[in-house]
């Protein structure tokens, strides 16, 4: 079926089947790779992308559901306050290790942020609990949050 | 060290290239220095001033892109934002981890060890022949000039050291450059340098392996079979013919497999999953993971094949028999994946020529490339490897076998070779299909006498070799013993009276590999719970208890010493507030020496929650003290994590688990904080990649104990065997 997608702001004409997640149309379709393939069922986060505004797992978001949403990656989460704010916390604590993961965590962390400005330690393992990281950057990840609160504080 | 001296290639290549300059080592291994592009270089210059250090060990998150550029940027002057990296391609003779012999390879937490000097050097040996190029422009003395932020100053002149490339690279290497003393690092060290590949990683645009996208490529997967050693005989693939984008199917030459190609990823996996494949399962394995633990418990209750230290065996259990208290526990250690987070999977194309190139994020390119070497019948210079970046390892993309760089040459000989293939495992091939951290049992026997003090230690080991039948075998197993099964136990620092080691190996159940830390992964969880357990009947503080066998002056008692008495101290240990509880355990593995104590609150009854986590680490030179602490936080929580809740386990040959619901990762929620101290050191530069995990789980058990009115868990994962975790 032909499926007319808004992403990142453009809107893109695909070609895909019902049924086909949208992770795999962003990265095999539109060749943006910055969203990762991590499990496949929901259970990582490492392909969590925006839909509307809030963060979705894009491998369990099927493509027939999205059409006329809005849809952010991590390569335009820049251009949001809070994506920024959290890419230079990112860099600031290095927070990443092998970052797989890391496009997922910050597109979350954005999802977070937006919805409470200043999260205690334990509001952000709850909102975060979802997102694996294999190589446990998780300390650095609940800083880096709390870093990017206090950047958009000031 | 030697210098090639013929003077030919460099002024030919000066002339040709003219504005490059090159530093590294000529097969010989003699470093060299020239403006030609026939030197694999450690670091390449260019007239703009751009500096780019060449990277000889893959990326997988713990830092060599930072630390060897760090060693490069450190001895010719620059600051970090002034040099960029890039990854060597595979050349055993050139690019080889000088611990391995001729291989090229990332692995054993050497890849900072091995490189230390070797990148130092080139990197002062580029700053000397600018230094001289300077000089000779300006017509002054070298010892009048310096060379700081990218920057030749002196003789009331400065200029960038962009200007200076040109003469210098028709310079030859100096023979023995001069290193900057310690004393006069800006970047070695220093806390504030931060990551090369932070920025990247945060925004979306770093290529990993499966991010690649060659024009015309197809995407393969492989259906395997549920049982290691079962074959493929037919397929039927109507229903996958219904799958838009479904291309062929096809057994792999060695039947291991059916490759199914397809024109992507999600087409590829629907229609595997559409494939009807008929196994043959006569000659497949068919145990289960409860007859691997019988066979291993068995294997403890007899005498061990091999007496690892020569120990009198009989002296050490007569003083056992004798002594006022015995302590003894049986362990066992179950298989566990690595499951790092980017799925396995590569790419693999034919150039015009006939050459072939591999697109991977290859930890030991030195493996695949021979495999492809004999797949493909090329000499190796007709083989080329792209190492990307890598989503993570543990061990997993260094096995012997070379198993998915092969799987994706076979699926690749099988086409006519004019499309790339991208091979690409999903997180169940990752799971089900895969190698892991084989299972072992140890049973320890612990004396004591009237005043506490150990008389006796009969330890026994069990489990499957990693090593025996691989190519490694000579390098790691002497006189039948596989290091990798008892390593940091009889080598461990500790000097324990009546101490007897020995070992057992048993049958191959299935696919084993070193799995991050190896065989720490569970002698040091043995160590140190036991030498808890007998601090505990001793009636002695466990730090005290441990210092009584790290007592010696050699340096390695005194490190050990030294990084158990800091994390007691870091950690507030015996002063834990009320309501937690702590544990402590303290290791070396891979030259390095690690403490750390867990904090927790609750218990194995109603739920533990851990606190905090203090660890202190020797590692020599930290070379990138910020890397190293993050690579200590990772180890902690791979360590932490898979005891706490993971294992795998077979039925029947049959793996039980599929994906990370059932191999539960460690979450953000599962460690509430962790403090990394490192001791300042003036040794060479040792391993962190591993060393953080050994003494994590332990110390979380012995935490456990001291909140759970004494329980131990010797049978893992923890949450399978009492421990509840909040």
């Amino acid at each position: 079926m032909a499926i007319s997608l808004t992403l990142n702001g453009k809107t893109h004409a695909v070609e895909a089947e019902p049924g086909t997640p949208l992770l795999w149309v962003i990265r095999d379709e539109l060749k943006m790779t910055g969203t990762k393939f991590g499990c496949g069922v929901a259970s990582c986060g490492a392909c969590t992308v925006h839909l509307d505004g809030t963060p979705v797992r894009s491998c369990q978001t099927y493509i027939e559901d999205v059409e006329g949403a809005e849809i952010t990656t991590i390569e335009a989460i820049s251009e949001d306050r809070i994506g920024a704010a959290l890419q230079q916390a990112w860099i600031e604590m290095d927070v990443v290790q092998c970052g797989y993961c890391q496009s997922g965590q910050i597109m979350s962390a954005v999802g977070l942020l937006s919805e409470n400005p200043k999260p205690t330690a334990d509001e952000i393992d709850e909102y975060m609990w979802g997102n694996a990281c294999r190589c446990a950057t998780y300390q650095r990840i609940r800083a880096g949050i709390q870093r990017a609160s206090e950047i958009l504080e000031a | 060290m030697t210098i090639n001296t013929s003077r030919r290639g460099f002024l030919k290549g000066a002339a040709a290239a003219g504005a490059v300059l090159v530093v590294g080592i000529r097969p010989n291994g003699a470093l060299a220095a020239s403006g030609a592009t026939n030197l694999n270089p450690f670091v390449k210059i260019g007239a703009n001033g751009s500096v780019t250090a060449i990277v000889k060990h893959f990326e997988k998150g713990q830092g060599p892109a930072t630390g060897l550029s760090t060693l490069i940027a450190e001895e010719i002057g620059l600051r970090m934002d002034q040099i960029d990296y890039d990854f060597a391609p595979s050349n055993p003779q050139v690019y080889n981890n000088t611990l391995f012999g001729p291989f090229q390879g990332t692995g054993g937490s050497t890849a900072m060890a091995n490189s230390y000097l070797q990148y130092r050097q080139a990197g002062a040996a580029a700053r000397e022949m600018l230094l001289q190029a300077a000089a000779q422009t300006w017509g002054v003395e070298v010892s009048t000039l310096s060379l700081q932020d990218g920057i030749i100053t002196g003789a009331d002149q400065s200029a960038p050291l962009g200007d200076f490339v040109e003469l210098a690279s028709t310079l030859e290497a100096p023979a023995e450059p001069t290193l900057k003393d310690p004393s006069e690092f800006r970047l070695i060290g220093n806390p504030d340098v931060r990551r090369l590949d932070s920025a990247i990683k945060g925004n979306g645009t770093a290529m990993f392996a499966m991010d690649l996208h060659l024009p015309n490529q197809m995407v393969a997967m492989i259906a395997r079979p549920e049982q290691q050693r079962a074959t493929a005989v037919s397929f039927d693939d109507s229903a996958a013919r219904d799958v838009t984008g479904f291309i062929n199917a096809a057994i792999l030459p060695n039947l291991a497999g059916v490759a199914v190609y397809a024109e992507n990823t999600w087409a590829a996996m629907q229609a595997r999953d559409a494939l009807d494949v008929t196994w043959d399962t006569s000659n497949a394995e068919n145990r289960s993971s409860d007859e691997i633990e019988a066979e291993i418990r068995a294997a403890l209750a007899a005498e061990p094949t091999y007496n690892v230290n020569q120990a009198d065996v009989a002296a050490t259990r007569a003083a056992i028999e004798g002594a006022a208290t015995v302590v003894e526990d049986t362990f066992y250690f179950p298989l566990l994946a690595h499951a790092p987070m980017e799925p396995l999977n590569c790419t693999i194309e034919q150039t015009a020529d006939g050459k072939i190139i591999l697109h991977d994020g290859a930890q030991m390119p030195t493996g695949p490339h021979m495999a492809y070497a004999e797949i493909f019948q090329l000499p190796m210079d007709q083989i080329e490897i792209r190492t990307m970046l890598a989503g993570g390892s543990f061990g997993r993309r260094a096995p012997p076998s070379a198993d998915y760089q092969v799987e994706a040459a076979l699926a690749f000989i099988m086409t006519d070779r004019t499309r790339p293939v991208h091979l690409v495992w999903s997180r169940e091939d990752d799971l089900r299909s895969g190698y892991y951290r084989p299972a072992f049992g140890h049973k320890v026997r612990v004396g004591l006498d009237e005043a506490g003090n150990i008389v006796g230690w009969e330890h026994r080991i069990a489990g499957q070799s990693i090593m025996k039948g691989t190519p490694f075998e000579a390098f790691a197993v002497h006189d039948g013993v596989d290091h990798s099964s008892i390593e940091g136990t009889a080598d461990s620092p500790y000097q324990i009276p009546g101490a007897a080691f020995g070992l057992t190996d048993t049958e191959k159940a299935t696919s084993t590999l070193w799995w991050r830390a190896v065989g720490h992964t569970h002698t040091a969880y043995v160590m140190e719970t036991m030498m808890d357990m007998a601090a505990t009947a001793a009636g002695a503080d466990p730090v005290d208890f441990r210092l009584r066998y790290l007592a010696g002056d050699e340096a390695d008692q005194q490190r050990k010493a030294g990084v158990l008495r800091l994390a007691a101290e870091r950690a507030g240990w015996g002063n834990a507030p009320a309501g937690r509880s702590q544990g402590i355990a303290v290791h070396k593995s891979f030259g390095s020496y690690v403490a750390e104590v867990v904090e927790i609150s609750g218990n194995a009854e109603d739920g533990v929650r851990i606190e905090k986590v203090t660890c202190v680490v020797d590692c020599g030179v930290a070379v990138n003290p910020d890397v190293i602490k993050a690579q200590m936080e990772g180890g902690i929580g791979y360590g932490i994590g898979h005891n706490m809740r993971d294992q795998i386990t077979l039925t029947g040959g049959v793996v039980d688990q599929y994906n990370f619901p059932d191999y539960e990762p460690l979450r953000i929620s599962d460690i509430k904080e962790i403090e990394v101290h490192i001791v300042p050191s003036a040794e060479p530069p040792t391993g962190v990649g591993e060393p953080g995990t050994p003494p994590a789980a332990p110390a979380l058990a012995n935490a456990i104990a001291a909140g759970s009115n004494n329980m131990r868990v010797a049978t893992l994962p923890m949450d399978d065997n009492g421990v509840s975790f909040a």
